[in-house]
């Protein structure tokens, strides 16, 4: 067993929370991966004569208006929901990295632009920042990817940029320089992974975060559109439906919504300690 | 016999880790009367401070007191209430801690920070004790108080933070003054201002002080009283002059052998093995110089001239000292040789090239870029914490040699290592899980293993144990003979420089104030300047350290030294 899988595992011992959302994490991946082998049924097909049937034996989550079945769509609408959010998440943290650590490494005129510029994008009321992008962009999966991105670009670039400049004066950063790296790596190379363990439990928590903007975004309309299965929209499809009792077809894909953004939050202070190589003793 | 203030008696305090209970110290006992000095001396790791924040009872939350008694005015204090405890804290104990900055509210005006001290255990009015603040900053010999009370500590310069320190634990004349490392991190002519202030407002006022440092010249200087700690035990104890004279514990003894004194040489501090004699090797006469510096200057933003015509030189093989406090541009001078920041004015020429015409941002490039290395000042801040030691020290042989994963890699590692006395099982360590000593010899491996011709030392001790400062400088001494490698020595330190130094150069703001063979300038000194130096530094002096001699060779400090 390698020391990283040790710590691991130490980390998870000691913090049964972590490894509760760890486990709860790891389900749902595999879900999204296995989900068109795991559904019991095809998660499109309508069949109206079995429209809106309460959970029972052959439909474990129940039916919605076009006689489909609830728990087919949520397993697969689990990997679109997931990939936007890691895909959005993944973009924001590079870019922003990248930028804020180049700024808190530089400092001076760059620094003060980019900061102007990620102040005047945090003015703005992110959620309808992120419509107002979706809907001049047009309404594509690849376009809620990029707005969700946008919208988290700052609280990267600001977290890098402030992590980078208060370590670029620290001994091992001119020791690097003096082994003979250039400024350029000595950024990507050394400062951005030392600021990677505290940036960690911003990815988790954000992760959470782009899943609900992404439902959000398809719950007004903008983003993925029916029939394709996506928590967002079966929640807004199901709210018609709630007034008369029928809370299968919200409830649901809002428990499964809620539990793995829980699973994301959850899992941020672990996935700081099993990154820190300090925190290995 | 009146019992004496504080009696520390088979003090044990146990801290809970993730290991398991560790015992940080297994039965300490000492006491001290009223009105007396008592210093702790050890080295770091040995409890000191872990003593002296059981006394207070501020040890953390993982730290426990397990068994012993502290005696303050007969009573238990590791028995009392938090109510009680409150009401000793700083009225009838007090506390200096170690980084004077850190301990004082950033956001507050000093006076206020004072006043809530006095208002914290009297019952005066916010008027009363502002002017009461004021009397205690003059006391402390803060030049214009009137002014300096609305000062933020960020204002002020660190040996000024430690005054105000100062004030606000002696503002309830407690009965006993508990200082932590006061000076550490301050100039050695700041702590000599400092500690005078210390001993004689404490003497003035009959309040018993515990002074704790690593310094045994500090404590032979102040104190009457000397413990000698090591892990966690009081070896040895006794009064300062009868203890240095005729030392018994090896410990206390080693200690001592390791404290540099104003005649001791390099091989007087530490018996490691015995050094081979290498004769340097010979160079055919008319040999260039390695390093030349041509009137460099550097301004800094504001208009700051932080190095100001500067010029020296050192031979191939040779060894410089270039000496001066904080912000006297030493550091600045030493980026500026390692070509990690660009000069504004003037040449700097090494092996009869210009290096200062490549800038320092292309300067990675330069084959001149393995030839000039530098070991960096805090041992804990060069190491980067996600690399293992065997990755810092292969670092500049990958890059600066173009050496891939194998054998020659690792043959190379290894020799680096054992050259800078690193014992082969700590390559998979990370960082943290070094001491400070062993983290220093990573720093030096690193810095030797792509075998410069000259390295750039910035302080390399200055945060070390003496004895492990002993070791660094004998290796170091070492490394020059055998491997050729010239030496840009960079301390505050006049003394160290003296022992591994041909020549020494004394900074002051940026300017050239003295130049020589550095026993010239060490008994010598023509400035003024480096006179003031050489007189702060606490020599480590055992059988100066009678009374009466100590009075004789250092009279009541001189008011001119304040600022």
């Amino acid at each position: 067993m390698s020391a990283t899988t040790r710590h691991a595992v130490f980390v998870l011992r000691g913090n049964p929370v972590t490894a509760l959302a760890a486990t709860g994490m790891t389900l749902v991946v595999l879900v999204a991966v296995l989900s068109p082998w795991l559904a019991p049924y095809n998660p499109i097909t309508s069949d109206v004569s079995h429209a809106l049937q309460p959970p029972s034996a052959e439909h474990w989550a129940g039916t919605d208006q076009l006689g489909r079945d609830i728990l087919s769509r949520i397993l697969v609408a689990t990997r679109l929901d997931l990939s936007i959010a890691v895909s959005a998440v993944g973009l924001s943290f590079v870019t922003g990295a990248v930028v804020g650590g180049f700024c808190g490494y530089r400092g001076g005129r760059l620094d003060r632009w980019v900061g102007r510029i990620v102040d005047v994008l945090m003015a703005f009321p992110l959620f309808v920042l992120a419509m107002a992008l979706v809907a001049a962009m047009g309404n594509r999966v690849e376009n809620i990817v990029i707005a969700t991105a946008i919208i988290n670009l700052p609280f990267y670039t600001r977290f890098a940029r402030a992590e980078v400049n208060v370590r670029r004066d620290a001994g091992w950063v001119e020791a690097a320089r003096a082994c003979g790296e250039g400024h350029l790596s000595v950024v990507l190379r050394f400062l951005l992974p030392n600021v990677l363990p505290a940036m960690a439990v911003q990815i988790s928590l954000n992760l959470g975060w782009a899943i609900l903007n992404a439902a959000g975004l398809s719950f007004i309309g903008l983003g993925v559109q029916a029939p394709t299965p996506e928590w967002g929209i079966m929640v807004a499809e199901g709210a018609r439906f709630i007034t008369t009792g029928k809370w299968w077809l919200v409830g649901f894909p809002g428990l499964a919504l809620m539990l793995t953004v829980l699973c994301f939050n959850l899992l941020g202070d672990g996935l700081r300690d099993i990154l820190d190589p300090r925190m290995r003793t | 016999m009146t019992p004496p203030l504080l009696d520390v008696d088979d003090l044990k305090v146990s801290f809970s880790t993730r290991n398991g209970t560790v015992d940080a110290l297994h039965g300490v006992s000492f006491s001290i009367g009223a009105g007396e000095t008592l210093g702790i001396v050890g080295e770091s790791g040995s409890g000191k401070s872990v003593t002296s924040l059981a006394i207070m009872r501020l040890l953390d939350r993982a730290g426990r007191i397990a068994s012993g008694r502290v005696t303050f005015r007969g009573r238990d204090i590791t028995r009392i209430g938090a109510g009680e405890l409150r009401g000793l804290r700083g009225a009838a104990m007090s506390m200096i801690f170690q980084n004077p900055r850190a301990a004082l509210n950033p956001i507050r005006t000093v006076e206020d920070q004072i006043a809530d001290v006095l208002r914290a255990h009297r019952k005066i009015g916010m008027a009363e004790a502002k002017a009461q603040g004021l009397e205690l900053l003059r006391a402390v010999r803060i030049r214009d108080a009137e002014r300096r009370r609305y000062a933020y500590p960020g204002e002020l310069s660190g040996g000024m933070c430690q005054r105000v320190m100062i004030a606000m634990a002696i503002a309830c004349e407690p009965a006993l003054l508990i200082a932590d490392e006061p000076t550490t991190g301050l100039d050695v002519t700041t702590q000599k201002i400092v500690m005078d202030l210390l001993s004689g407002i404490t003497a003035e006022r009959d309040m018993a002080m515990i002074l704790i440092t690593h310094d045994l010249g500090l404590a032979a200087r102040y104190c009457g009283q000397i413990a000698v700690m090591e892990r966690g035990l009081v070896v040895e104890r006794g009064a300062t002059e009868a203890l240095f004279q005729s030392a018994r514990h090896p410990y206390t003894r080693r200690l001592i052998a390791a404290s540099p004194t104003r005649h001791s040489r390099l091989e007087d501090l530490a018996d490691g093995a015995p050094r081979p004699v290498v004769a340097a090797p010979q160079r055919p006469a008319g040999t260039g110089l390695l390093l030349d510096l041509r009137n460099v200057v550097k301004t800094f933003a504001g208009g700051v001239k932080a190095v100001d015509d500067v010029s020296f030189s050192i031979a191939p093989g040779g060894a410089l000292g270039l000496v001066g406090e904080s912000g006297s541009g030493k550091t600045t001078l030493s980026r500026m040789i390692c070509r990690l920041i660009d000069i504004d004015a003037g040449d700097i020429i090494f092996l009869g090239e210009s290096i200062s015409r490549v800038p320092a941002r292309e300067f990675h490039q330069s084959p001149l870029r393995r030839d000039i290395q530098i070991v960096f000042q805090d041992p804990n801040d060069s190491l980067n914490p996600r690399f293992t030691t065997f990755d810092s020290i292969a670092h500049p042989l990958r890059r600066l040699e173009g050496l891939r994963n194998g054998g020659i890699l690792d043959s190379r590692v290894n020799e680096a290592a054992s050259r800078a006395g690193l014992p082969a099982d700590l390559l998979e360590r990370f960082p943290h899980q070094l001491s400070g000593g062993q983290k220093a010899r990573v720093g030096i491996a690193r810095a030797i293993a792509p075998r410069p011709k000259l390295l750039v030392l910035d302080e390399p001790t200055a945060a070390l144990d003496v004895s492990i400062q002993a070791v660094i400088l004998q290796l170091l001494d070492r490394l020059r003979r055998e491997d050729d490698i010239a030496l840009l020595f960079v301390s505050h330190d006049l003394n160290v420089v003296r022992m591994l130094c041909d020549d020494i150069v004394v900074l002051r703001q940026g300017r050239v104030v003295e130049a020589g063979p550095a026993r010239a300038v060490f008994e010598h000194p023509r400035d003024d300047y480096t006179r003031a130096l050489l007189d702060a530094i606490p020599h480590f002096e055992p059988r100066a350290a009678t009374p009466e001699l100590r009075a004789a060779a250092f009279p009541a400090y001189d008011v001119q030294g304040f600022k």
